[in-house]
């Protein structure tokens, strides 16, 4: 058994707390169940099941810390677990840095499971792969793609009385397709976390268009351009940018949100009057679990609004030392956006380039946030708010903060997460005028 | 490299209660202990005969117990230190012509079994979608035998104390030479792996690899501006000896610059690299256009990974990473044509899984396949791919290349990168010599930023270290250099290689493949290499 009830959660882990003879213990539980299917060529590659549920404890006596896990959970391992973590613990040096565990937290449920997601059978899987498969071996194309899936629980508890349990659920699919003449090459992803809301054989179809649609690509001169960015297009860059938004990186001078002659940009405006960006545990399209890795309660929080920096994210330790309130750190990204999709953006549009998607993207410069990387699998130049024709991949060097102050207009915002962002973002399709694409690639 | 695990595990931004990512969390005298070898023979067996007596053709076992160590510091303080130990076996079968996998952590023989019944099941469910049955290159059973990394000193069983006391000092020193900030980290690695197959062979290999990456920042706090610099040593293939800071190791650079071959003084690279930090704070920035690059080893190493080891992969040629890390430029027909000229005649690349000191070097492959050297351009044609059992016959081989390899004992193997690395030219050459035929260059030390297509064809690689070059000789450090490129051009525009005498080599913990990712270590080895006339960019930037 590797999902657990409220109840047993609770049961297991305050049996690890008595065990334990440390200063402070702090425990936490996490199972799962993950299911996947892979496919290439037209055939499914693999597919597996993996069952998992790992119990991590945590000791401190004063301020020397150790941690081990274990993933048996009967009275004799939860004793050497404990044991091992207090053995750890005697061993480690002193963390000057070292925080105490918190106090007991009272959180708020957020919608994070969803049971038709959890019920996901292994024959679902199969028919995701052959209903990408199919169309494709009728069209002279090939596929490859990934779908997978996971119901999951965490489950915390610390000598001081806290506890939280929730369940989740998640579901990712990515597909390629290719034209067999290797020209074309197109690419769909849906995050959600109902999969009533999945629907393979409509998705495949985006996919399939692009691939077609995006053969015989013409070579556009390298330089500014205005730019009409899928969500996936965008999410990489601006998820890279939030490595910038921790407070102890800004104050010690090494973030672009470090102020000339010290300290940080918190009030400035940085962005575009057009660019909020908040996080909050309970947004209905995003939801995350109510806590942070600390066990923090996590609240609705305002990052940027209207262009202003409100928000850095402060450790406990960083928070105390600056005099600051540590709260919990956001676990999801929403940018607020207007109603229209993708496509209106493009009507609107004069001339400009339609990004799919973004690929193999690296900090050059993190003074900067100056990113580089590639377009790829569906890039097309448009004329007069229209599609005229697909276009070489770029590669470009670009900064999403200087993106995001040149930001014509933003779309209705989707669910984009797993490859495209470490965290589960809300992040809508943007115009934006002047984005630097620095050479071409060959690449289809 | 996944970038995720990495961050975490250099804490950065990260909660308090840091989990291992790689398995069980141990106690440091655990990693210095072994699983008796017929302990696992004996449960390999179970795992063959089960899964022939439930209609396997083929079965392979692995058993694998993988430990690693972590010791995370910044600045004067520890931050972090890890012990993982991660056990379990992994099955794989074919029956009815197609794959099946089961891994389980249970090491019973009832867990065993029960874990390659499921392969078998799991196979002959598949079968029903198998367009053509697996065509498996025939491997010779070797009986019992055994390999080991020729460590000197097991990086297990160095006391942890040691281990802190060097990284406190390479702070320490790097922080008195002008560091703002540093970090610095040992990454050790023991990879105790047992394979079985019903070819007859039961293979005990115990690999060892060491990785000590630093990072040093400077800070100009009026201007707002900061710089880092990395560490310029290789992760390796050897036990704790590597930081013995023996001399031998030691190479002095034109320009100043210190590097290592197989021995590393990282208090002194560190105390370097605050240095060149914070010469970079104030470095002329680099006028964009065309510039003869001299490329250092510990540089040219990734832009040899990127451009010649991923798209020579032959599962990549032919699709299979289609959706995720992409397809190959370097189609069938450019290798059938027997003359696509990959680079100049100077080029000569060859992939091996046997170089001493080398992340890839092991003694069989994770299916069992005897491990050895090939060409893969030779003269600058493209004459060969990597290949394992079950592909290799696509092109015309007779025998799996040896590079099969699973990140754990949980994740199915499949192709990956062995050692791909530039031969060294056969005519005398330093690297003073080839800098002093240069007009208009660029001398590239360490590796930076890098980013590649999903077909291998336009690449962009940043640095640690740029020196201009006017004339023949060195005029001063530069910065915000990124050179971009296309592959075929790129190495046909190499000019000259330097001699075996500089050789070295360097590579990476975290080279990331397939869906569910997993990671793999590998090196590269080259001599410097001299490339002409290649577009380089300014990177700076101003955020107003």
């Amino acid at each position: 058994m590797t999902i657990f009830t409220e109840q047993e959660s609770k049961t297991l882990l305050d049996k690890v707390i008595k065990l334990s003879k440390a200063d402070e213990c702090t425990a936490t539980l996490e199972g799962s169940i993950d299911g996947n299917v892979r496919f290439a060529r037209n055939s499914v590659s693999t597919s597996g099941i993996i069952s998992d549920c790992e119990l991590a404890v945590q000791v401190a006596f004063g301020k020397r810390v150790g941690t081990a896990t274990i993933n048996k959970f009967d009275d004799a391992s939860l004793e050497r677990v404990v044991r091992r973590a207090e053995e750890l613990a005697k061993l480690a040096p002193e963390n000057p840095e070292f925080m105490p565990a918190i106090a007991k937290q009272t959180y708020k449920p957020t919608s994070t499971f969803v049971q038709s997601t959890a019920d996901i059978t292994p024959e679902y899987r199969a028919q995701v792969s052959a209903d990408c498969i199919a169309p494709c071996k009728n069209d002279k194309l090939t596929a490859a793609g990934f779908f997978s899936d996971g119901q999951r629980f965490s489950a915390i508890a610390n000598s001081k009385g806290n506890f939280g349990y929730q369940k989740y659920t998640v579901a990712d699919f990515t597909c390629t397709v290719r034209t067999d003449d290797g020209k074309g090459s197109g690419w769909v992803a849906r995050n959600v976390a109902d999969v009533k809301q999945f629907d393979a054989k409509s998705e495949i179809q985006i996919a399939i268009e692009k691939a077609k649609r995006s053969s015989e690509a013409k070579a556009l001169e390298p330089g500014k351009y205005t730019v009409v960015l899928e969500p996936a297009a965008s999410a990489g860059l601006i998820s890279f940018m939030m490595f910038g938004f921790d407070a102890r990186r800004a104050d010690e001078g090494r973030s672009f949100l470090t102020k000339k002659g010290g300290g940080n940009k918190v009030g400035e405006k940085v962005f575009d009057d057009k660019v909020t960006l908040y996080a909050d545990p309970a947004d209905a399209n995003a939801a995350v679990l109510p806590w942070d890795e600390d066990g923090l309660p996590r609240e609705r929080t305002a990052i940027v609004t209207k262009g202003t920096v409100d928000y850095l994210q402060y450790s406990r330790f960083w928070a105390k030392k600056q005099g600051k309130k540590a709260i919990g750190q956001p676990g999801n990204l929403i940018m607020l956006g207007g109603d229209k999709s993708t496509m209106d953006l493009v009507k609107s549009t004069k001339k400009g380039v339609l990004v799919t998607r973004t690929w193999y993207i690296r900090m050059v410069d993190p003074q900067t946030v100056l990113l580089t990387g590639l377009t790829r699998d569906g890039t097309f130049y448009i004329e007069n708010g229209e599609i005229k024709y697909p276009i070489k991949n770029f590669r470009f060097n670009e900064s999403p903060v200087i993106m995001l102050n040149n930001v014509d207009e933003l779309g209705k915002p989707v669910r984009v997460a797993d490859d495209e962002s470490p965290f589960v973002m809300m992040i809508p399709p943007m115009k934006l005028r002047e984005f630097t694409f620095t050479s071409l690639s060959d690449a289809v | 490299m996944q970038r995720r695990d990495f961050l975490r595990m250099g804490g950065a931004g990260m909660g308090a209660l840091m989990l291992p990512s790689y398995g069980r969390a141990v106690a440091a005298d655990v990693l210095s202990t072994k699983i008796d070898v017929a302990l696992k023979k004996k449960y390999a067996d179970v795992a063959l005969n089960t899964a022939r007596k439930n209609g396997a053709s083929y079965c392979d076992v692995r058993i694998g117990r993988y430990l690693r160590q972590f010791v995370i510091t910044r600045e004067d303080r520890v931050e972090n230190v890890v012990n993982t130990e991660s056990m379990g076996t992994g099955i794989r079968v074919i029956a009815n012509g197609t794959w099946g996998f089961a891994a389980t952590s249970d090491f019973s023989e009832d867990g065993i079994a029960k874990a390659a019944a499921q392969a078998v099941a799991i196979a002959k469910a598949n079968s029903k979608f198998q367009g053509e049955p697996v065509k498996l290159a025939p491997v010779k059973g070797v009986g019992e035998v055994s390999w080991a990394t020729p460590i000197v000193k097991n990086s297990m069983e160095v006391p942890l104390k040691e281990k802190v006391d060097l990284l406190m000092e390479v702070n320490g020193q790097a922080m008195k030479a002008g560091a703002d900030y540093i970090r610095s980290i040992l990454f050790l690695v023991n990879e105790q792996k047992y394979f079985a197959s019903t070819d007859g062979s039961y293979i005990d290999q115990d690999v060892h690899r060491i990785w000590a990456p630093v990072e040093v920042t400077a800070i100009d706090k009026a201007s707002g501006k900061f710089r880092t610099r990395d560490g310029l040593s290789a992760p390796m293939g050897m036990g704790y000896e590597y930081l013995d800071a023996k001399p031998a190791g030691k190479i002095k650079l034109p320009g100043g610059a210190i590097t290592y071959s197989t021995s590393y003084d990282m208090v002194e690279d560190a105390v370097e690299a605050a240095k060149q930090a914070r010469a970079k704070l104030k470095a002329r920035s680099v006028k964009p256009g065309r510039y003869d690059l001299v490329l250092d080893p510990s540089h040219l190493w990734l832009t040899i990974h990127e451009s010649v080891g991923h798209p020579t992969e032959l599962d990549r040629v032919l699709g299979y990473e289609a959706n995720y890390a992409g397809t190959s430029f370097a189609t069938l027909d450019k290798w059938q044509s027997k003359s696509f000229k990959w680079g100049s005649d100077k080029v000569n690349i060859v992939a091996d899984k046997v170089q001493p000191y080398s992340l890839g070097a092991v003694g069989f492959d994770d299916e069992g396949v005897k491990t050895k050297s090939w060409d893969l351009i030779k003269n600058g044609v493209l004459v060969n791919y990597q290949a394992i059992r079950d592909q290799v016959h696509i092109i015309g081989e007779k025998e799996s290349q040896g590079c099969c390899y699973a990140d754990s004992w949980s994740s199915v193997q499949f192709q990956r990168m062995a050692n791909v690395s530039l031969q060294p030219g056969k005519d005398k050459l330093s690297v003073d010599e080839m800098i002093s035929k240069v007009e208009n260059g660029i001398y590239i030390v360490g590796d930076g930023s890098f980013s590649i297509d999903q077909q291998r064809y336009n690449a962009q690689f940043g640095g640690q270290l740029f020196y201009e070059i006017k004339n023949g000789k060195i005029t001063e450090q530069i910065e915000d250099v990124a050179y971009q490129i296309r592959t075929p051009e790129f190495w046909n525009a190499c000019s000259a290689v330097c001699d075996q005498s500089d050789y070295r080599l360097s590579g990476s913990f975290f080279d990331g493949k397939g869906q569910p990712g997993q990671v793999s270590a590998v090196s590269h080895g080259s001599s410097t290499a001299r490339f002409d006339g290649i577009n380089v960019i300014n990177t700076a930037r101003s955020l107003g």
